[in-house]
C-alpha cells in the first residue's frame, strides 16, 4: 500500500450533504449524533462523541485558520505552516509523531482549505492518550525546537506536492486561474490554497512564528474526540495535557467580504500540455448552509450529476461529443462557487459543447426538474449522509463541520432538513438566479489552438501555461 | 470503473466468530520507557504509557452454498442501515487473450449498460432512486459486481444487482460508445507522466508476451478489435454462479438474506460441464540485469519513477516475511523510502512500495513523483535504501513495522465496506475464512532472518527495473552518469501506442473532423 499521503490539501471545503426520504418511499431517518461540548478555560473546545462498536479511536483537531487569513506574498502559508506542525515539538523529537503512532497501530494526516485546517489521527482505543498528548506538545510547544531547516524541508515536499497536483497535471492550473478571475485582488479566495512557488520560496522562520503565535492557540481551535473511549478519562487527559496552553492573543479580525458578483463575462484561455480541450463556467453564488446551498447541490445533480442527468445524458451518452461533465456546488465560510466543466471527446469544438450547455441550462431554468429528477439526487446524497456515519474518523469530522460552519456539532438533522425542503421551484429559481448572472469563462486547449476558445480572439490568453516546467521558482 | 490491484498489504482481516487477537505484544512505549506519574495538570514531558490494546472481536461469517452453485458468506454487522454486497467472480484480466487485453474490464464494464428488462439509462435511473451505488469491474485475478445500499432498499437493489449480473444483454450500440470512451482515454493518457510509467514498468518488467506486461485497460489494437462476440464468450465462461461467491456484510441476518439473494440470483445457472478455471499466467520471466528505461516528457517539472522486479504470487510461503519487509522499506508513512525521499531530502511528497502479488508471480514496485531537477539524486537515494534493506533490519524498526501491521486491524474492520473489502482476497485466493484468526500470530513469527532472505530474493539491486518518465534532455545525461545499467531512451508513443484516431460521435451524431 501507498503510504497515507498525508498534509492532504483539501482543494474545497467539504459541504456536507444530506438528503430528504423522497415522498415515494420510506427512507431511513438520519440518526442523531449524540455528542457533548465543553470549553476549557483557555479557550479550547471539546467535542467528545461516544461509540464503543470497535476499539477504535479518532481524534480530529480543527484550527480556524485557512489559506483566506494569508497575507499578500505568503500564498501557501497556511498548507505549509500544516506540514511543519508534524516536524516535532518541544518533547517530541523530529519523525517520533509518526514513529510513535504506528508502533501503537495510528495513523494520521491533515488537511488545508480556504477555511481551516485540521489534524486527525486514528488509533486503536489503548492509544488515545499518546494521541492527546502528542497534540498537546506541538499546540503548546512546537516553537522551542522549531529551525531554518524544518521549514526548507517542507518547503521543498510542499513544491512536490504542488507539482504533482498543479504543475504536472494535465488541466491542472485551472483552479488558480479561475479564483484569480472570479474573486477581486485581495479577496481570501483569490489565491489557491497550495500556493504559488514564488510565495512558497519566500517563506521565512520569522513567518512560521508569527503564524504560530498568531492562530495555532486553543482559543481559535476545537479538538473533536469521537469513538471507543470513557469520557471521565478523556476530560481528566484533555484538562492536563491541554488545560495549562496559555491563551493567545486576540485574533485579527476575520475578514467578511461581501458577495462577489461581476459587471460581464470574463473569457480566459489557458494553453496546457493536454490532447483535449475542455471548458470551466463558474458563477459565484452562495456560502455554505446559507438558505440556497442545498437547491444548488440538487441543481448540481440534476445537470450533471448522474448518467440521467440533463448535461451527461445529451453530451456523454447520447450525442457523445463530450468525454465527461461535471457540476458542483461548493460553499464555504466566506463565498460560493457553482462550477459547470466540460471535456470535449477529440474533434469537438468547445463552442458546440458550451451552446448545447446554455440550452440546457435555460431549459432547466424554464421548465425546473422533474419529480423523478429531485428523487435521484436526494436519494443519493441521503445514502452518502449515512456514510459518512460509518468510521469514527468521518463522524469526527462531521462534528467540526457542523461546530465551525453552523455553529453547533449537533447540526445534522438540521442539514437533512435542508435537503427535505427543496422543491423544484428551488431548483428551478436558483437556476434562473445564479447560473443567468455573469461568469467566468476559461477554455484549456491544447498548445497552440488558442482559436478553439469560447469568445474565440477575444479570451484573454492566461500567460504562462503550456510547458511551463519549473511552474515558478526551481 | 476500478481494477484495484490486490496488493500485499490488501490483506484486510476477514472476520470471524469472536476473533480476539491475543496480542502477544508488550503494551506501552516501543522503546520501553515508562513515564512517571505526572501530578494532575501539569504537562507530562515524556509520552504516556499505554494499557493494553482491546481483542478484536468480529461478527461470526457465515457459509454456505446455493442450490445453483453460488457461494454465499454473510457478516452480519448492524450499526447503521446499511449493507454491502460482493460478488466476486473467479476470473479477470488475467485471462484476457492476446490481442483483446481489456476483455475482462469491458465485460465487467458493459454488465451495467443494458440488460434483457432495462437499458442502460434506466438502470442507472433505478441505481440512483435507491439511493445505492453500483459498480462493476474486474482486477488481474477476478471480477466483481459490487452494491453498497440501505438496507430498506435492500429487495429492490439486490434485484438490480442480480440483473446485471444474470441478465445482462451487451448491446451493440453501448460497446461502442465505450470502445470510444477507452480509446480517448488512451489518448489522453499522453500527458500524465505517472501512468506512462505505469505502464511502461509492466511492459518492461514482463514484456509484451506476458498477460501482466500488458494494460488492463487495453491497448489502441485491441479496442478496436474487441467484438460483441469476444464480450459473450468471455461472460458465458467465467461468470457463472459455480465459479463466484457472493459476500455480504451489514444489516442482515444470514438466513433472510439467504433467501433474498435466492430469490434474486435463483434463475442464474451454470452450463453444462464444470466451471473452467481461467488460464494462469505463466511464471514471469527470470529478471534480467539491471537497466533504465527512459521515457521522454519534454518540459516535465517532475519525473515519475518506477523501481521493481517480478516477485512472489499471493499462495507464496514468503507472503508474511514479504508483509513486514514491505512495512519496512516502503508500506508506511514512516517507512524508509518515505523517510528518506521525503521527510528526509524533500524530493517528493511520496515515496512508497509495495509487492503486486497474484495468481502468478506479480511485480514489486517501489515508487515516488520526484523534482525533475533531482531525478538523479532521488534515484541515489531510492538505490541506496533498496540495497541496504537486504541488511539486518534492526529489531527496534522490525518491532515497529510489526506493531503497525497487527495494531491497526481494528480500524480494518471498522465499516460493512471494509470488512467487504478485507473478505475479497480471501475468496479470489482460496483463503480460510478463519484466515485472519492467524494473521496477527503469524506477522508476529516473522524474524529478521525472514525478512533478510525475502529481502535479498525479491528485491535484487542487480536485477531492478527502473522506469522514468521526465524530460530528456535534462535527466538523460546525468541519468547515464550514474550508471545504473544501460540506458533505453523511449517515447510516449512507444509506450501508448500510436495516438488514437476516435471515430466521431453517435450514429447520427456529428462525425469525426
Amino acid at each position: 500500500m501507498t503510504p497515507r499521503i498525508r498534509r492532504v490539501l483539501a482543494l474545497a471545503a467539504a459541504a456536507l450533504a444530506a438528503s430528504a426520504p423522497a415522498a415515494a418511499r420510506a427512507q431511513a431517518a438520519v440518526p442523531a449524533l449524540r455528542f457533548e461540548k465543553y470549553t476549557l478555560p483557555n479557550g479550547l473546545e471539546v467535542v467528545l462523541h461516544e461509540d464503543h462498536s470497535v476499539p477504535l479511536v479518532a481524534v480530529d483537531t480543527w484550527y480556524h485558520v485557512g489559506s483566506g487569513d494569508e497575507k499578500p506574498g505568503r500564498t501557501g502559508f497556511a498548507h505549509l505552516f500544516e506540514h511543519i506542525m508534524f516536524m516535532g515539538s518541544e518533547h517530541v523529537p523530529v519523525g517520533a509523531f509518526d514513529r510513535w503512532l504506528e508502533a501503537a497501530g495510528g495513523n494520521n494526516n491533515g488537511s488545508t482549505t480556504e477555511d481551516r485546517t485540521n489534524y486527525y489521527e486514528w488509533m486503536p482505543s489503548n492509544a488515545l492518550p499518546l494521541a492527546l498528548w502528542l497534540d498537546a506538545d506541538r499546540m503548546g510547544r512546537l516553537l522551542p525546537t522549531m529551525d531554518q531547516a524544518k521549514v526548507d524541508l517542507q518547503r521543498d515536499v510542499v513544491k512536490n506536492e504542488r507539482r504533482q497536483r498543479v504543475d504536472n497535471v494535465p488541466y491542472g492550473r485551472a483552479d488558480e486561474t479561475i479564483r484569480a478571475a472570479l474573486y477581486p485582488a485581495g479577496h481570501p479566495y483569490s489565491w489557491p490554497v497550495i500556493g504559488s512557488m514564488a510565495d512558497l520560496s519566500a517563506a521565512t522562520l520569522g513567518d512560521v512564528k508569527n503564524f504560530f503565535r498568531t492562530y495555532y492557540a486553543p482559543n481559535n481551535a476545537t479538538l473533536v474526540v469521537a469513538g471507543d473511549f470513557a469520557p471521565d478519562s478523556v476530560r481528566a487527559w484533555v484538562r492536563q495535557y491541554f488545560g495549562g496552553i496559555p491563551r493567545g492573543p486576540a485574533l485579527p479580525a476575520r475578514p467578511d467580504p461581501a458577495r462577489v458578483t461581476l459587471a460581464r463575462d470574463t473569457m480566459l484561455v489557458l494553453e496546457d500540455n493536454v490532447q483535449l480541450p475542455r471548458f470551466y463556467y463558474t458563477w459565484p453564488t452562495v456560502r455554505v448552509f446559507t438558505p440556497d446551498d442545498a437547491p444548488l447541490e440538487i441543481l448540481a445533480a440534476v445537470l450533471a450529476g448522474d448518467k440521467n442527468s440533463r448535461l451527461y445524458k445529451r453530451l456523454v451518452y447520447e450525442q457523445q461529443t463530450a468525454q465527461e461533465v461535471f457540476a458542483g456546488q461548493d460553499g464555504g465560510r466566506l463565498a460560493g462557487a457553482f462550477a459547470l466543466v466540460v471535456t470535449a471527446k477529440p474533434g469537438q469544438t468547445p463552442a458546440a459543447l458550451a451552446a448545447a450547455a446554455d440550452e440546457e441550462i435555460a431549459r432547466l431554468a424554464r421548465e425546473g426538474p422533474t419529480a423523478r429528477e429531485l428523487d435521484r439526487a436526494k436519494n443519493s446524497i441521503r445514502t452518502g449522509f449515512l456514510d459518512r456515519l460509518a468510521s469514527v474518523n468521518t463522524k469526527a469530522d462531521v462534528l467540526n463541520t457542523y461546530n465551525y460552519f453552523a455553529g453547533t456539532p449537533g447540526y445534522a438533522q438540521r442539514d437533512a432538513a435542508r435537503y427535505d425542503a427543496v422543491t423544484a421551484a428551488d431548483v428551478q429559481r436558483v437556476a434562473r438566479q445564479y447560473l443567468a448572472a455573469h461568469k467566468v469563462v476559461l477554455t484549456v486547449v491544447p498548445a497552440g489552438q488558442r482559436a478553439l476558445a469560447l469568445g474565440g480572439a477575444s479570451a484573454t490568453p492566461v500567460p504562462g501555461a503550456a510547458a511551463a516546467a519549473g511552474g515558478g521558482t526551481k | 470503473m476500478e481494477t484495484r490491484a490486490l496488493e500485499i498489504r490488501a490483506a484486510r482481516r476477514a472476520p470471524l466468530a469472536a476473533l480476539a487477537l491475543g496480542l502477544a505484544l508488550a503494551a506501552g512505549p516501543a522503546s520501553g520507557q515508562m513515564a512517571p506519574a505526572p501530578r494532575a495538570d501539569s504537562f507530562p514531558t515524556t509520552r504516556p504509557t499505554l494499557g493494553p490494546p482491546k481483542a478484536l472481536r468480529l461478527p461470526a461469517a457465515s457459509d454456505r452454498r446455493l442450490p445453483n452453485g453460488l457461494r454465499l458468506v454473510v457478516v452480519p454487522q448492524h450499526e447503521l442501515p446499511l449493507a454491502d454486497f460482493a460478488l466476486v467472480v473467479g476470473t479477470g484480466t488475467e485471462a484476457d487473450p492476446a490481442g483483446r487485453e481489456g476483455l475482462a474490464t469491458m465485460t465487467a464494464d458493459l454488465l451495467e449498460e443494458g440488460t434483457t428488462s432495462r437499458s442502460s439509462l434506466q438502470i442507472a435511473d433505478q441505481a440512483a432512486y435507491l439511493g445505492v451505488a453500483l459498480n462493476t469491474g474486474a482486477g488481474w485475478d477476478g471480477s466483481r459486481v459490487l452494491l453498497h445500499t440501505p438496507t430498506a432498499q435492500l429487495d429492490s437493489a439486490l434485484a438490480l444487482m442480480a440483473d446485471v449480473t444474470v441478465r445482462a444483454s451487451f448491446p451493440a450500440a453501448e460497446l461502442d460508445r465505450l470502445r470510444k470512451e477507452r480509446l480517448t482515454e488512451l489518448l489522453e493518457l499522453r500527458d500524465r507522466g505517472p501512468a506512462i510509467a505505469n505502464r511502461a514498468f509492466a511492459q518492461a518488467v514482463f514484456g509484451g508476451a506476458h498477460p501482466y506486461g500488458r494494460p488492463a485497460d487495453g491497448t489502441e489494437a485491441s479496442t478496436r478489435a474487441l467484438t460483441r462476440d469476444d464480450v459473450q464468450r468471455f461472460y458465458s465462461t467465467y461468470w457463472r454462479p459455480d465459479n463466484a461467491t457472493l459476500v455480504v456484510v451489514g444489516d442482515v441476518t444470514p438466513d433472510d438474506v439467504a433467501r433474498r439473494v435466492e430469490r434474486a440470483f435463483g434463475e442464474w445457472r451454470a452450463p453444462a460441464g464444470a466451471a473452467l478455471a481461467g488460464p494462469v499466467a505463466p511464471p514471469a520471466r527470470a529478471a534480467g540485469a539491471a537497466r533504465v528505461v527512459l521515457v521522454d516528457k519534454p518540459g516535465a517539472p517532475q519525473s515519475s519513477v518506477r523501481i521493481g522486479m517480478p516477485s512472489a504470487a499471493r499462495a507464496t510461503p514468503d507472503y508474511f516475511p514479504l508483509v513486514v519487509l514491505n512495512t519496512v522499506l516502503g508500506g508506511s508513512f514512516t517507512s524508509r523510502l518515505n523517510q528518506n525521499l521525503r521527510e528526509t531530502h524533500g524530493y517528493t511528497y511520496g515515496a512508497s512500495s509495495r509487492f503486486d502479488l497474484r495468481r502468478s508471480a506479480g511485480p514489486f514496485v517501489s515508487s515516488a513523483e520526484v523534482t525533475g531537477t533531482k531525478t538523479d539524486s532521488a534515484l541515489v537515494e531510492f538505490m541506496k535504501e533498496l540495497r541496504a534493506v537486504g541488511d539486518t533490519v534492526p529489531a527496534a524498526e522490525l518491532d515497529k513495522a510489526k506493531r503497525y501491521l497487527v495494531l491497526q486491524m481494528p480500524g480494518e474492520f471498522e465499516t460493512t465496506g471494509g470488512i467487504a473489502g478485507g473478505l475479497i482476497p480471501v475468496v479470489t485466493y482460496g483463503l480460510p475464512l478463519d484466515y485472519y484468526n492467524s494473521y496477527a500470530a503469524k506477522v508476529q513469527a516473522v524474524t529478521q532472518a525472514d525478512v533478510q532472505r525475502v529481502a535479498r530474493r525479491y528485491v535484487d539491486p542487480t536485477h531492478l527495473t527502473i522506469v522514468v518518465v521526465g524530460d530528456r534532455a535534462s535527466v538523460e545525461p546525468k541519468l547515464r552518469a550514474l550508471g545504473l545499467g544501460p540506458v533505453e531512451i523511449r517515447s510516449a508513443g512507444d509506450v501508448l501506442g500510436a495516438a488514437a484516431a476516435v471515430p466521431g460521435g453517435a450514429a447520427g451524431g456529428p462525425g469525426a473532423r
